[in-house]
């Protein structure tokens, strides 16, 4: 939760002050997926939600709105990996892409259900397209960054706990039970 | 167990998506002066020297971020820049005569011959927080607040060009709602420098999916506007809950007007005096000299 409230002072403070090909940069909905993909789907939901709260508390947006999008990104996320568990090194790319493209339609959809009186034109779906672009490129960086910084609470992952056996030689196939 | 972990897990997802629906729905019905208003405005006041530290300590690498930007924009513009130092020379020169009979014309009528901005106080602000994202919705923080004489609706402006109006207040902090987000709306005029004694009147709109353009809408078809004319606040209201902006103040000016939009949709496209994505402070018209506050010293 510490992580999530730096995170989001920082993107409210100076993150969302930079552009990039005129669209601001928003590493919330990668902060979420992230999360997701490291702890699983309910802490994914979870985080997800406090996260959005605390955003459009600060930014006195309407409250409900991010945090039923990062609800979705961080239980996607999440159920991604307990479902297929994906070992591939660039699937944080595909989830951030995934991830943005939920959180900046999502809102687009919300706002104009909540009565923004805006026509939906090229500008705004190139907009829309360059965010997740961005996004897709910052995704490795920032799950490397939250791995780091959750690696400390997280579940023992299966995978790392096979490795470490395989290589201890403690479930090793090629190794006879009586050289033991 | 696996049973009871699935429903768990469904239990917990249903419970969070309820109260966001519930959050929502309730946040969309009540007025701004309802509880949950109350407790982001406590929220943001709480969090207020939180961000402004933030602010402060990541404004250098929020510059360095900048400056590549910057080093780009720049270099595309200075062709474009030196026209129209030529351009606006040859202009000076007649505004330069202009002014001097205009205060002579002044002191014989005895009127007061300061700017639309310069009977206004003004606060400056630092910018200590900004929406995540620009798409549709674009507002600011700023570390002043009711404490400092900042009032709902009062006018903001950075370097004399109009930023957006003051949208929300709390004690030390308040929310800026730029002239780029969705719900803005301001009365403009367009100042024909071809023919000076002509304006025409819109309704000036943000571009959906461009925060560095604008739109000057339902301006008159006969309407004669070239490239360059100067946009400024019209000092009436667009709405019944509109704010209202003080007359005179730069919005930005026209860029490449086409005849047949102009009679056809009756718009033309206007760029913001102000580079709204670069701001680091602001400076709200907290009150007219010797009079009420903000903007509704204006109200008839």
């Amino acid at each position: 939760m510490l992580l999530g409230f730096v995170v989001a002072v920082v993107q409210i403070t100076a993150i969302s002050q930079v552009t990039v090909f005129g669209v601001a940069i928003d590493i919330s909905p990668l902060l979420i997926a992230s999360v997701g993909l490291l702890a699983g789907s309910l802490p994914g939901a979870v985080f997800g939600f406090c996260v959005g709260l605390f955003i459009d508390t600060a930014l006195v947006q309407t409250l409900g709105v991010t945090s039923l999008l990062f609800i979705a990104i961080g239980y996607w996320s999440g159920r991604l990996r307990e479902l297929r568990d994906p070992s591939h090194g660039l699937v944080p790319m595909a989830v951030g892409a995934g991830a943005t493209a939920i959180a900046v339609i999502g809102f687009v959809v919300l706002q104009f259900m909540l009565g923004v009186d805006a026509p939906v034109s090229w500008l705004l779906l190139r907009q829309i397209i360059v965010t997740i672009i961005v996004n897709t490129l910052l995704a490795l960086p920032v799950y490397a960054l939250v791995r780091r910084a959750i690696r400390g609470s997280l579940p023992e992952d299966p995978r790392r706990r096979r490795r470490r056996a395989y290589t201890t030689g403690g479930l090793s196939p090629l190794q006879r039970p009586s050289g033991r | 167990m696996y049973d009871r972990q699935v429903r768990r897990r469904r239990a917990v997802l249903a419970l969070l998506v309820v109260v966001s629906l519930i959050l929502l729905t309730a946040y969309f019905g009540e007025s701004g002066g309802g509880p949950f208003h109350a407790v982001q405005r406590g929220v943001i006041q709480v969090l207020s020297p939180v961000q402004d530290g933030a602010s402060r300590a990541l404004k250098p690498a929020r510059d360095l971020f900048g400056w590549f930007g910057d080093t780009f924009h720049a270099k595309k513009q200075v062709g474009q820049l030196k026209k129209q130092v030529a351009a606006y020379r040859q202009q000076a020169v007649g505004y330069q005569e202009a002014i001097r009979q205009n205060a002579e014309y002044s002191r014989l009528l005895r009127l007061d011959a300061s700017g639309p901005i310069a009977q206004y106080q003004r606060k400056t602000a630092r910018i200590v927080g900004r929406s995540v994202n620009n798409l549709l919705r674009d507002t600011i923080q700023v570390n002043a607040g009711s404490g400092d004489g900042v009032r709902l609706d009062d006018a903001v402006v950075a370097g004399d060009g109009l930023v957006g109006h003051v949208s929300n207040v709390a004690g030390s902090t308040s929310v800026i709602t730029l002239i780029t987000d969705q719900s803005s709306s301001v009365q403009a005029r367009v100042l024909s420098k071809a023919h000076a004694t002509r304006s025409y009147p819109g309704l000036l709109k943000p571009s959906v999916g461009n925060p560095t353009d604008l739109l000057m809408q339902l301006i008159p078809r006969t309407a004669l506007i070239n490239n360059g004319d100067f946009v400024v606040t019209g000092g009436s209201r667009s709405g019944s809950l509109d704010p209202l902006y003080p007359p005179g103040i730069l919005i930005g000016t026209v860029r490449n007007p086409s005849p047949v939009s102009i009679q056809t949709d009756q718009q033309v496209h206007v760029s913001p005096a102000v580079d709204l994505r670069r701001l680091d402070f602001v400076q709200i018209l907290t009150s007219a000299n010797g009079g009420a506050g903000g903007l509704r010293a204006q109200v008839p």
